[in-house]
């Protein structure tokens, strides 16, 4: 009996294909892109959990001499016989075409578990040929590009990080003429029962510096697909909704027939919602295969990015994982109930017997006003969140009542423009047309809407990705703003070579960068002694400070805190900070920080310097005559044997991100169009099916003169102008979007607050896009107005004749 | 006999070499030097490696009892692999301890040539801190050994006595792997009694036990048809041992070999297909399904016995993972061994 319910309300799609594409395609679309990038999320989010796993992020311990005399075989093999597990590693460089290139020397067969060495753990490198003579060396695409030829083989690894050459330590001793290793690394956890380092050797045993809490800033970025996900999803749900909102109105007489004939209430329902999840399961199949698609086709750049962003090893693979599909075809059939729930409670109270219906566009204008106030009633709930909300969730719960509220906000208001402008225009054509499209605009609102969806959300994504992109430049900027960086590794060194430094005309500034650890309200951080340069003055990026903030930091009245110190301590300017024992000075200035997890303060060199016993220097910041850096490098490198990683330099380290960004950026953009796209899917669905019913109001203006050709050009106008309107409302609501992401999300997220920048030349192109979707979306139903015949306009009389 | 010939893909191949079977090796020797049949084998020289030959093991398992009267199991095993004829030798070393609460696994790799790991004469096979050292004062160097491994979850240090003589398989310790005529130099030495102490994080227990070393080498791998092998070594009440095999095809048939060892040493290599390996019970172990337990059959000795594993999860979680672990078995016979299954996917 069911089976039989069942046939009689599938019977309606066939006559209706249309619409039957509408609701499985909104239901693929939704899932395919909600699928799609949580695939991508999951992907790198399992491959930093398993590269953090295996690198213990950066927390490896290294054994060296701290004379920086090499570390040789016989400590090696000293340590390994003992039961340490080290392994060696060389550093150096190799001259490249654009300057010298980072060679790396690994033993695979004792090395803990590198990024570097993922081509050998899989199998992709053969393991004799790396080891054996003449040895091979390994670098991403664009490194092998820049190495002379005559040099051991090369194997081009996609997976490698973009700075850096690897191969065998023997193969580097030999490249770099080396007799000894830089240093060993010691692998953990230790085996049971070593005897104590100190009885083994002599060499000492320093850790490793982390590199930092990336994890922050991966956040971020994963943050802006997730809310991509989600808007898209949201907007195929709407399609789905406008779909099975249309398909019920349209099978009332069924449903009644069905009800006449004796089948209870509950078993329609029952029939309804196996209708739906049919469908729901055939689309959501098909949407997961195309978010399968989508995310192996934007993986690389993601993976791309992430590893040369934050040296994560991410996996450009995407693997097939069966709690993923799960999942998707879950929110599907979710999305599914959720968009048809209007209408099943619609059908759940529609009495046996009553008369015709009214027309389901129509009948949505009833609600006008309601969803005037409910949209009014969403705002407030969202403003009182964003200013009161202290978690994830409400960070969450506000976007959504920000979106919700906009949406339904949407057809009030474009009904008011309307009827505003109605009053403006001479009567006649002008004003048929608006009335015209007054009365369409329920009928689209639902299109519309989605169309809103997918503007803010380019708009909101777009400004939280910019802002993301200029926040990180201008740290970069904060960290790299001297040409070079360079640690010394003992005191004596780093007395010889600044002595060598002043001989050096090229080098204009040498800056000592020194800095003693301090408890920071209760929490282990650092204090930094600095010296008055531009260095600082000019590039440092204050997020808040006294207007006298430098001058008054170098007369030693107070200290600059970092963002998460300010933050997290609830500081205001000028309130105190305890910096060091004794010493309590008032904050002068908030500085960003981001990738730093800890509690910073930067006083004035002299000042700390008076009240600590100061720590000798081995950091120097060099600014170099313009054109001389790789020179400069080059130089002290050879000059005083300094490894690849004492010697920084900044340009190439800057010009690589930016790099990098731009990749961030195509991913972000494709995500923008196929968002963009589902949204025109979702107009050209709403225009094709209003076609049909406005049949009736077209036709007495056609019989009246007016060519339907000119009738068809009128609707792509109208089509325009609306998604015009559409648009201009999308920029508020998406930089509100993009302000609740980045000062309400991030914060309750991350810990800190990124300032936001406005990108209005992204808004033009935003709106290119809106027009070509419209004008896209309705030229077929245009198309198909201007080729109805005669035949076919005056039937509308005839019906209602 | 062509046990753990799989695990030189290891060395010689890329690691995972499993993806391509077992037997993705050559089918050649390559310039390596190849087992010739009627060469004698000469001790204590034997026991040093043999760096012509393009792979070679030193592998020990033993089964013990400690002093709270329950079982354990450990392996102690040495593998040297050459890149190419006379080039680098790769070593790889593989550790574990089976408890009945649970089963330990952990792997050394070196390069040769560095002192970081080698067999030196008269025996002192060593990777790391890990050693098999020859302690004899006189007489054969493998009649007296101690023997150590350790890692972050286990260590054990045992010394070791021989109470019989050396065993030569095959012909005299030339053992034909195929009806190619592929072959191996194999000998083993069955008759050894161990006493050390294990550690895990459970504590320390003083052991006792019999271990059962194998030393082979050669040069040629598998027959391309072969997926991998089941392989036993059998300590019986009587004194007697018995070392059996069954390689399986790719076509699901299964070629059985092995030596009957007397209690003096004597061993009886046995015909083809004599001993009949049965599958009885299956286990879930590391995402696959392993036949953890036997029934062995010789009737022309009256042998009809059954398997049961210490740990049905004896997993060896290594570059390339494998099952090996004790069992005690009983039937016609009872006994402790050892079990090493290879090539379940």
């Amino acid at each position: 009996m069911t089976a039989l319910v069942l046939r009689a309300l599938l019977s309606h799609w066939w006559r209706r294909p249309v619409q039957l594409v509408m609701v499985l395609g909104g239901l693929m679309l939704a899932t395919a892109l909600w699928s799609g990038v949580q695939a991508l999320n999951a992907e790198a989010r399992a491959s930093y959990a398993a590269s953090s796993a295996a690198l213990g992020q950066g927390s490896l311990d290294l054994l060296s001499h701290p004379d920086g005399t090499p570390v040789t075989q016989a400590d090696f093999i000293a340590l390994r016989r003992a039961g340490y597990p080290v392994s060696p590693v060389i550093e150096g460089t190799l001259p490249g075409r654009d300057g010298p290139v980072r060679l790396l020397g690994l033993d695979p067969l004792t090395s803990p578990p590198r990024p570097e060495l993922a081509g050998l753990a899989d199998g992709q490198i053969d393991l004799a040929t790396f080891l054996t003579a003449p040895g091979l060396l390994l670098a991403a695409p664009e490194t092998a590009a820049l190495l002379p030829p005559a040099l051991p083989p090369i194997r081009t690894l996609a997976t490698l990080p973009a700075d850096v050459i690897v191969t065998d330590v023997t193969t580097a001793a030999r490249l770099l003429d080396r007799t000894g290793f830089d240093h060993l690394v010691l692998d953990r956890p230790l085996p049971l029962g070593l005897p104590p380092i100190g009885t083994v050797t002599d060499l000492h045993l320093t850790r490793e510096a982390p590199s930092g809490d990336i994890a922050a800033l991966t956040n971020s970025f994963h943050l802006n697909l997730t809310a991509f996900g989600l808007l898209s999803f949201a907007v195929g749900l709407f399609i789905v909704q406008s779909a099975i909102g249309l398909a019920f109105e349209q099978r009332r007489g069924t449903v009644r027939s069905l009800r006449a004939m004796g089948v209870s209430l509950r078993r329609v329902m029952i029939a309804i919602v196996m209708e739906l999840s049919l469908f729901a399961v055939l689309a959501g199949a098909a949407g997961l295969a195309l978010g399968y698609l989508l995310a192996r086709a934007l993986m690389p750049g993601v993976s791309g990015t992430l590893r040369a962003l934050y040296g994560a090893q991410i996996d450009a693979a995407i693997g097939f994982d069966p709690l993923w599909a799960a999942t998707g075809l879950a929110m599907t059939l979710a999305g599914a109930l959720l968009a048809a729930a209007a209408a099943l409670w619609r059908v759940g109270r529609m009495p046996l017997l009553a008369a015709g219906s009214a027309s389901w566009a129509r009948q949505a204008s009833i609600g006008l006003r309601w969803q005037t106030l409910a949209a009014l009633a969403l705002f407030a709930l969202a403003s009182v969140l964003a200013v009161v909300g202290d978690s994830l969730v409400a960070g969450f719960a506000c976007i959504a009542a920000l979106l919700i509220g906009a949406a339904l906000m949407l057809p009030p208001l474009v009904s008011a423009l309307l009827w505003l402008a109605s009053r403006a225009v001479p009567p006649g054509i002008p004003q048929w047309v608006l009335a015209d499209t007054r009365q369409q605009v329920p009928g689209l609102s639902l299109a519309l809407m989605a169309l809103l969806l997918a503007l803010s959300a380019n708009v909101g994504v777009s400004t939280m990705v910019g802002s993301f992109r200029t926040t990180f430049i201008g740290w970069l900027d904060q960290r790299l703003a001297a040409d070079l960086y360079l640690t010394a590794r003992t005191a004596d060194e780093a007395r010889d070579i600044r002595a060598h430094l002043q001989t050096v005309t090229d080098v204009t500034t040498v800056i000592p960068i020194w800095s003693v650890p301090a408890m920071l309200d209760g929490q282990p951080g650092s204090a930094y002694g600095i010296i008055d340069d531009p260095l600082y003055r000019d590039h440092w990026p204050l997020l808040a400070a006294r207007p006298d903030v430098w001058d008054a930091l170098h007369r030693g009245e107070g200290v600059l805190v970092n963002e998460q110190l300010f933050r997290r301590s609830g500081l205001s300017l000028d309130d105190p900070v305890q910096v060091v024992d004794g010493w309590e000075a008032p904050v002068l200035g908030v500085y960003s920080d981001y990738g730093n997890t800890r509690p910073q303060v930067m006083a004035d060199a002299a000042a700390l310097a008076a009240r600590i016993d100061p720590p000798p220097i081995l950091r120097f910041a060099l600014r170099v005559a313009p054109g001389t850096q790789a020179e400069v490098k080059s130089n002290i490198q050879t000059l005083f044997s300094l490894p690849e990683t004492n010697i920084v330099d900044q340009a190439r380290v800057k010009e690589f991100s930016l790099s990098v960004f731009e990749r961030t950026f195509l991913v972000t953009g494709a995500l923008n169009v196929l968002t963009l796209a589902v949204a025109g899917f979702a107009l050209f669905m709403s225009l094709l099916t209003l076609s049909d019913l406005r049949l009736p109001q077209v036709a007495p203006v056609w019989a009246q003169g007016m060519p339907v050709r000119l009738l068809a050009r009128l609707d792509i106008t109208r089509s325009v102008a609306l998604a015009l309107v559409t648009f201009v409302v999308s920029i508020p609501v998406g930089l509100a979007l993009a302000w609740v992401l980045l000062a309400v999300v991030n914060v309750q997220a991350f810990g800190w607050r990124l300032p936001m920048s406005v990108f209005p030349a992204d808004w033009a192109r935003l709106a290119g896009w809106a027009v070509l979707a419209t004008v896209l979306a309705s030229l077929w139903p245009a198309l198909r107005l201007s080729s109805s015949g005669p035949v076919l306009l005056l039937r509308v009389f005839a019906a209602h004749g | 006999m062509d046990r753990r010939l799989f695990l030189s893909a290891l060395l010689g191949a890329p690691l995972p070499a499993l993806a391509q079977g077992f037997a993705g090796l050559g089918t050649d020797a390559e310039g390596f030097a190849v087992p010739v049949r009627g060469t004698p084998l000469t001790f204590p020289a034997d026991h040093a490696a043999h760096p012509d030959y393009r792979i070679e093991w030193w592998y020990l398992t033993a089964t013990l009892t400690g002093e709270d009267g329950r079982d354990y199991g450990l392996q102690w095993t040495l593998f040297r692999s050459a890149l190419a004829p006379g080039r680098q030798q790769l070593w790889l070393g593989h550790a574990a301890l089976t408890t009945p609460d649970a089963h330990y696994s952990a792997e050394r790799r070196a390069r040769g040539g560095i002192g970081q790991a080698d067999v030196l004469p008269p025996l002192d096979a060593f990777i790391d801190d890990w050693h098999m050292t020859s302690t004899a004062t006189s007489g054969d160097p493998m009649s007296a050994l101690s023997l150590a491994a350790r890692a972050p979850d286990f260590r054990y240090a045992l010394s070791l006595t021989a109470t019989g003589p050396l065993v030569l398989h095959g012909d005299d310790g030339y053992s034909v792997k195929s009806e190619d005529g592929q072959a191996s130099y194999y000998y083993s030495q069955p008759f050894l009694t161990a006493e050390g102490e294990i550690e895990t994080a459970e504590g320390r227990v003083v052991v006792r036990g019999e271990a059962w070393i194998d030393r082979e080498w050669s040069s040629q791998p598998l027959s391309p048809d072969q997926t991998g092998w089941d392989w036993f070594s059998l300590s019986f009440d009587t004194g007697e041992r018995l070392m059996a095999f069954g390689l399986r095809d790719r076509d699901g048939s299964r070629f059985t070999s092995g030596t009957w060892i007397s209690a003096d040493g004597t061993p009886a290599p046995l015909a083809p297909n004599r001993i009949r390996l049965t599958p009885l019970g299956t286990a879930r172990v590391a995402g696959r399904t392993l036949p953890v337990r036997w029934r062995l059959t010789l009737p022309e000795r009256g042998l009809d016995v059954t398997t049961e594993p210490l740990r049905d999860d004896s997993w060896m979680q290594t570059s390339i993972p494998y099952w090996e672990g004790p069992l005690r078995f009983s039937g016609s016979h009872e006994g402790r061994g050892y079990l090493e299954m290879t090539g379940y996917e």
